[in-house]
């Protein structure tokens, strides 16, 4: 019987397309669990899941925590603000004293890129990577491209322009990886000040004009400015990179088709999208959102039973 | 060992018809009655079940669903290679309801074990009860007897029971361990 070849979930770009094969196949059957009447099942009692957030977040964690729960592990969770790290703790040190609560699995968020993989190699347990700083944030694209799949049947030949801070975005760049490996094609558009340096590499094309790449997609991800790890200013003000890319309710219907509008929140209603917009009959961002349980069920699922 | 036919299609259809008419003595028009095959096995024997009782006895208000029991069951990381699920289709709660269980063969009870504790997640059932087309007589792990049985087998716990059904020819067959 097939399982996944992934050991951990530690970014897409070293997930083989046959693992998120899988894991769509897989969360198909927890979307259905998650609709019933009793939402749990049984699979995971025997799990110890620690969830240890070193940054912050709020959707992530909770998804990560429901879906857990409704697989029946038990979870401790664990938050920067109010652990010994600000003592001066190493990463290894503090994972090491929470492993040696006998915990099967960890959920890490952590600001510095390649944590995840870093402690994959010094620790004797599954890691699931919840975002490292701006590498990677595999189980939102996941669940991105498993809404895509979800609306349009499947994600090949479909066109899918993400918008924004693409050069601070963990988002993007795994969303870049799951869309390319699923055979979408895949644009960036923002401000050039915002672009990393050779990202045509992944393949994927650069517009800056927000207009052309809209109407050339089938698919427009919304990225949110992370200001917060903005050291230098990329733009002269938000008020000016809302002119430019935020998204309305005019520039949509100016379109010459319909286009489907995806974020992966938080949302900063009126600078990238307005109200108007989030929440037309053109997003699916609360799909997304309930999306993101069932794919969080099924890569813990299929981890475990890997293991 | 050559593999030993069991029942032919045309036994499979007597006993079809037997278990049809069982069901109906109990449950008569089946308007507290809903019908659960479990994936993924049961549910060709469900639907063959389903289908006889509409033609041959006009029984067409029936509730039948499919349940998958993969994330319910007692193996799962206790065993090499992933446990894959199957599509679970229950388009009703079973909340007050009469459940017939339905799977093709009844061997070790675990896979029944965990369908009452799946179909828990649909509601409170006033009873549940258990069809099957293959009993295993003397390989039970768990204390679960079956209500309606096509056929009772005594076979050894390396041995294995093939339920095919194709168009027009089914078969039960029991076949030889590997190893022998």
């Amino acid at each position: 019987m097939s399982s996944l070849q992934a050991k951990h979930l530690l970014g897409i770009a070293d997930l083989p397309k046959s693992d998120i094969d899988l894991i769509f196949e897989t969360a198909d059957n927890f979307k259905e669990v998650i609709n019933r009447p009793i939402k749990k099942v049984p699979s995971l009692r025997d799990v110890t899941i620690a969830n240890l957030f070193f940054e912050n977040s709020t959707r992530t964690r909770l998804s990560f925590e429901l879906a857990e729960k409704r697989l029946s592990a038990d979870v401790v969770n664990f938050s920067a603000s109010s652990s010994s790290v600000s003592k001066g703790e190493t990463l290894v040190d503090t994972v090491n004293n929470i492993l040696a609560m006998k915990v099967d699995m960890v959920v890490m968020r952590h600001p510095k890129p390649g944590a995840a993989a870093y402690l994959s190699k010094h620790i004797d347990a599954t890691i699931v990577n919840a975002g490292d700083g701006a590498h990677e944030h595999p189980t939102q694209a996941l669940l991105d491209a498993y809404s895509i799949r979800e609306k349009f049947g499947e994600v090949a030949g479909k066109k899918i322009v993400i918008v924004g801070d693409i050069l601070h975005s963990r988002v993007a760049l795994s969303n870049i990886h799951c869309l390319k490996k699923l055979g979408a094609e895949v644009k960036v558009c923002g401000p050039i000040t915002l672009m990393p340096r050779f990202i045509e590499s992944l393949g994927v094309e650069v517009e800056t004009d927000l207009r052309a790449a809209l109407e050339w997609c089938d698919i427009a991800n919304m990225l949110r400015i992370q200001l917060e790890r903005q050291e230098q200013k990329f733009f002269p003000s938000l008020r000016e990179y809302t002119m430019q890319y935020g998204l309305t309710m005019p520039i949509l219907n100016g379109l010459s088709k319909e286009i489907t509008i995806m974020h992966p929140g938080p949302i900063n209603r009126g600078v990238e999208i307005t109200s108007e917009v989030a929440d037309s009959d053109h997003s699916i961002i609360l799909n997304q959102v309930e999306n993101g349980v069932a794919i969080r069920m099924a890569v813990l699922y299929l981890l475990a039973g890997t293991a | 060992m050559e593999p030993k036919l069991l029942l032919n299609h045309r036994a499979i259809s007597i006993t079809l018809n037997r278990l049809c008419c069982e069901l109906i003595e109990n449950h008569r028009n089946f308007e507290d009655t809903v019908l659960v095959a479990l994936q993924p096995r049961g549910t060709a024997f469900g639907n063959q079940l389903v289908q006889v009782l509409k033609e041959n006895y006009h029984m067409d208000n029936l509730k039948y669903g499919q349940l998958d029991i993969t994330f319910f069951r007692d193996d799962f990381r206790r065993r090499e290679g992933l446990l894959k699920p199957s599509q679970t289709q229950m388009n009703f709660l079973v909340e007050g309801k009469k459940v017939v269980l339905i799977d093709d063969v009844l061997f070790t009870g675990r896979s029944i074990r965990s369908a009452l504790d799946a179909l828990q997640s649909f509601g409170r059932p006033s009873s549940v009860e258990l069809c099957v087309l293959i009993d295993r007589r003397l390989s039970r792990h768990l204390p679960i007897q079956p209500n309606y049985v096509g056929h009772k087998v005594d076979s050894v716990a390396s041995e294995r029971v093939s339920v095919d059904w194709q168009e027009d020819n089914h078969s039960v067959l029991l076949m030889g361990s590997k190893e022998v």
